[in-house]
């Protein structure tokens, strides 16, 4: 078996790229559309920390810039749970589902 | 072994990626098609920890650490949280796909397809790069990090340190504001 190089990394990450959008675009639940959001974030992440593997390998080991933005993709997913999960608590309130087909208040 | 690495062994054998991806990708599949959002979240932990692994395997301890902590230990925390404040008996008996689930499909095949394209045509060199030349010495990982984002001299990130720690606060703000009662 051959050693695993960047690229292997790279498609598994758009593999769970890929996951991450047909959940968001197929499902109708908001917590599991969240959670595929979650996931194409990840995929981005994994992509992030093998190109800086690659990118070490060329400039040495203390070149870390793509583990640093890894880091700042975590925070912002971070953000991102907290205020959609808070959205999400204001809209089951005034609903009571949590069905995006019948988030429907904007449309006309 | 690989010959051409001798200063900097890998971390475990190609059989290990191979494991941990599909363990990733099935749990990637269970999150997006179990009725019960609690047990998509598991799935989702799954795969996150699945990701840590794979993080150790590319060098990276710190991000693996912060993966694991922050991550499974807290979003996905916060995540089950919320399922269990919302009630979800009503929406287990319904349908679970919408019904542009076709399009839904065809639009993610699609850009499967470009991916695919993209990864295929790409001149071969640039991405099959032998991961690792040199040594890494323990304890750098966490150390050269923290000088990216801190250090006088080489801290090119301390700036947007500084903007993520007030996108936090303002994360915080609105989701104390959004989980009130009365807006």
């Amino acid at each position: 078996m051959t050693n695993i190089s960047t690229l292997h990394y790279l498609v598994l990450g758009a593999a769970l790229f890929l996951l991450g959008v047909i959940g968001v675009l197929t499902r109708r639940n908001v917590v599991i559309i969240l959670m595929s959001i979650e996931l194409i974030l990840n995929a981005v992440n994994l992509n992030l920390v093998a190109f800086s593997r690659y990118w070490q390998g060329i400039h040495g080991a203390s070149a870390l810039q793509g583990q640093v933005f890894a880091i700042f993709i975590i925070t912002d997913a971070a953000a991102e749970a907290a205020v959609g999960l808070g959205i999400l608590i204001a809209f089951f309130r005034n609903k009571e589902t949590v069905n995006v087909d019948e988030v429907n208040l904007l449309k006309w | 072994m690989n010959p051409s690495l001798p200063s900097n062994p890998p971390v475990a054998t190609p059989y290990f990626f191979y494991g941990l991806a599909a363990i990733m990708i099935i749990g990637g599949i269970l999150v997006i098609t179990r009725k019960n959002a609690v047990h998509s979240a598991l799935a989702l932990i799954t795969t996150l920890l699945a990701q840590a692994a794979l993080y150790l395997m590319l060098y990276a301890p710190f991000v693996a650490g912060v993966q694991i902590i922050l991550y499974a230990g807290g979003i996905m925390v916060l995540f089950l949280f919320v399922i269990m404040l919302i009630s979800i008996e009503r929406n287990m008996k319904e349908r679970q796909f919408n019904k542009q689930w076709v399009v839904g499909i065809v639009a993610a095949g699609a850009l499967g397809g470009l991916l695919i394209a993209v990864y295929t045509t790409t001149k071969g060199g640039i991405l099959f790069p032998p991961v690792g030349h040199e040594s890494y010495v323990d304890g750098q990982n966490t150390q050269g990090i923290a000088s990216l984002l801190f250090s006088q001299q080489s801290g090119t990130y301390m700036f947007a340190f500084e903007i993520a720690s007030l996108l936090l606060l303002v994360a915080i703000i609105g989701a104390v504001v959004m989980a009130k009662k009365r807006i």
